[in-house]
């Protein structure tokens, strides 16, 4: 383990009692400062049993177990809980409870003051998004699910605890409103930094929540650990590569923005430039297309050279050549780029500025080189980690 | 043996079923101003507002009010006897309020009273011991031996303490609390088993000792279920003290007895009405206990 380290497992396994294979053998795992790390694997592969191993809810039959340096192997499990926030797929809110009472359970029993834990659930209230006046006093059958894990949230932060463990927290809520709870989660640890222990066995929230995602297979053994990015550009193994799925290749342009990449440039001309001189230029670059813009620099057609000697200018070019259908701004992702290039007839996307004015165009040729620099990248590293060991 | 297990669960497995269902009945209306930040989806997530009113239910306020009818119809009967008159003898002696009625009635309702006390002593902390993880083999064990009682015969039971205990009403009172502790131990035993066991992981996973999950979560979210099976013990049991006088426990059994043995009705009639009376108002005392001994928000 190194200085950065808040949790390490060292060879943790747990044997159940009347079975002879492990349920999570010799697993050694560090969980660095702040980040969160992903737990993903398929369904029976021990994944949530190593999230209840750290904090002993499942005491493991051998290994050791150190937070923050301090092995915790052998301190009592209740009081260690008490440090470690906990959300699980049920969220488990305790009906006869308010909301209020519900987040304010471990300040509780740490003997807080009434007044600190009072002003306590206020801020967690609100930072979750809930108004701490109208849901104080509210009991949790009064939620929708979202708002419910919010306070499940809420409550697990209740002691500012530096570490949270979290077991398939958004698995029983809609589409919509897991994406809005990730989402306003990864704002909050973006503020907060705390260490985070995620399970989940879905890969795109894993790769969407991520820092870094271990990918377990059967009796918890890690197949590969490493950023979203290395992992979606070079799976270490079949196992991984099944895992993740087909599209890997695809989910790894989530991570790559338009403004990283060199933009193909591409002759314009305005829409009241004489039609010569948007000739010229466009024999004079050697492409086949122009790009017609309007009066602020917007892209508005592809023209081809054809186009240009109908005799027709002006608004008469606009009946002429592709319609430019796609358009992406600079910060926009690569894979949010693909979807507009396959849109477009053209095959490329035009990117535009904040105020919609032409800057470049994405092609196709610019994606694939990604993919093989990303590719190339992520072996560089495994190369230099087999180099160094 | 079975059969009484059969009928006597869903006996008191209904009462908490007919309470809940008395709760969704409250209308829900929707509320679409609860959350405050400003994202679209909050349309998605708008609560339906389903906070449970504190109103009392209907039932709770008409039983008393029929069985104070009841009463006022059993004293007017009971005046038109004419006992002064000095015409029936034996009716007159066997209906004497001061000498007769009232100390049989204080005797029926402090058997089914400590009865039941002494049953909820046992019934409730072995319900607790027995879902506990070192203990809950034994369970099914101590289940069946509960429902033996059950499954007697009452008179058998009341005889066989009879030949243990003697005459006289603890005799009675040590008869009804084992006939009455099978709906108390069970119902304690599927109300803690039926707490939701996430919740109590919740509860463990933040920090909860055994004993505070116990205290915190578990019995209170047991309660309605508990409060249910005692109701039916209390029930059981003021129903079965009429059977004390067989064994020289006195109650209200004797005045019955009596009018059946010198065909006098009207003596049957005032007897039975009385228990009936006092049936009804312990009912009505559970309900009222439910309904108020139950947590706020479940």
């Amino acid at each position: 383990m190194d200085a950065t380290s808040m949790i390490h497992l060292d060879r943790v396994t747990k044997i159940y009692p009347g079975s002879e294979t492990p349920a999570v053998e010799e697993l050694t795992l560090d969980i660095h400062k702040g980040e969160i790390l992903v737990l993903v694997g398929p369904s029976g592969c021990g994944k949530s049993t190593t999230l209840r191993l750290i904090n002993r809810m499942i005491e493991p039959s051998g290994g050791t177990i150190l937070f923050d340096g301090e092995d915790v192997t052998n301190v009592n499990p209740d009081h260690l809980r008490r440090r470690i926030g906990y959300v699980i797929q049920q969220i488990g809110l305790f009906p006869h409870h308010t909301i209020a009472d519900n987040i304010a359970t471990v300040p509780k029993m740490l003997g807080w003051d009434k007044k600190r834990i009072s002003s306590r659930v206020d801020e967690l209230l609100d930072v979750m998004g809930l108004e701490p006046s109208e849901y104080r006093d509210r009991y949790p059958r009064e939620l929708s699910g979202g708002q419910a894990q919010r306070v499940g949230v809420a409550r697990a932060l209740g002691a500012d605890p530096d570490v949270m463990l979290m077991d398939e927290p958004f698995g029983a809520i809609d589409p919509i409103t897991r994406d809005r709870l990730q989402n306003e989660f990864l704002r909050l640890q973006a503020v907060l930094g705390k260490t985070i222990v995620f399970v989940t066995h879905d890969i795109d929230e894993a790769i969407k929540m991520g820092d870094r995602i271990a990918i377990l297979g059967e009796r918890s053994t890690v197949r590969q650990i490493d950023t979203p990015e290395r992992i979606l550009a070079l799976p270490a193994d079949e196992f991984v590569d099944d895992f993740i799925g087909s599209g890997s290749t695809l989910k790894g342009l989530h991570f790559e923005r338009v403004s990283g990449l060199d933009l193909t440039t591409y002759p314009t001309m305005a829409l009241d430039d004489p039609v010569e001189s948007g000739l010229t230029t466009l024999q004079a670059s050697r492409q086949e297309w122009l790009l017609l813009l309007d009066s602020e620099r917007r892209p508005v057609r592809w023209l081809r050279a054809g186009d240009l000697k109908r005799g027709v200018s002006g608004k008469g070019l606009l009946q002429y050549g592709q319609h430019v259908r796609s358009r992406v701004e600079e910060n926009a992702t690569l894979h949010d780029t693909l979807e507009e290039m396959l849109k477009s007839s053209t095959g490329r996307a035009c990117v535009v500025d904040a105020r919609g004015r032409f800057v470049g165009a994405v092609e196709i040729g610019h994606l694939t080189e990604v993919i093989r620099r990303l590719r190339d990248e992520a072996q560089a590293h495994y190369d230099s980690l087999e180099g160094s060991s | 043996m079975s059969d009484s297990k059969e009928t006597d669960g869903p006996n008191a497995l209904d009462r908490v079923a007919i309470i809940s269902a008395g709760m969704s009945g409250v209308p829900a209306r929707v509320n679409h101003s609860l959350t405050t930040d400003d994202d679209a989806t909050d349309l998605a997530v708008a609560a339906v507002d389903i906070r449970p009113s504190r109103k009392r239910p209907l039932g709770l306020i008409l039983a008393p009010i029929g069985i104070i009818a009841l009463a006022t119809l059993l004293w007017i009967y009971y005046r038109s006897l004419g006992l002064d008159s000095g015409d029936n003898f034996q009716q007159a002696s066997a209906l004497d309020w001061s000498v007769k009625l009232w100390p049989q009635t204080v005797e029926q309702v402090s058997i089914a009273l400590w009865s039941t006390v002494i049953v909820v002593l046992i019934a409730v902390p072995a319900g607790i011991a027995l879902t506990r993880p070192a203990l809950r083999r034994y369970g099914p064990a101590v289940l069946s031996i509960a429902n033996v009682g059950q499954a007697l015969p009452a008179y058998g039971l009341l005889v066989l303490f009879l030949l243990l205990l003697g005459q006289g009403l603890t005799t009675v009172i040590w008869a009804l609390v084992l006939f009455a502790l099978l709906p108390v131990l069970r119902n304690t035993m599927v109300g803690l088993d039926g707490v939701d066991k996430p919740t109590i992981e919740a509860g463990r996973g933040m920090g909860m000792t055994k004993l505070q999950a116990l205290i915190r979560i578990e019995i209170p979210l047991a309660v309605p279920v508990i409060i249910a099976g005692v109701r039916t013990a209390m029930i059981i049991n003021i129903g079965m003290a009429t059977l004390a006088f067989l064994i020289g426990g006195g109650g209200l059994g004797i005045t019955i007895n009596s009018g059946l043995k010198l065909q006098q009705d009207p003596v049957l009639l005032v007897g039975a009405g009385l228990v009936a009376i006092i049936a009804l108002s312990f009912d009505w005392l559970g309900a009222v206990a439910e309904r108020y001994l139950k947590p706020r928000g479940i």
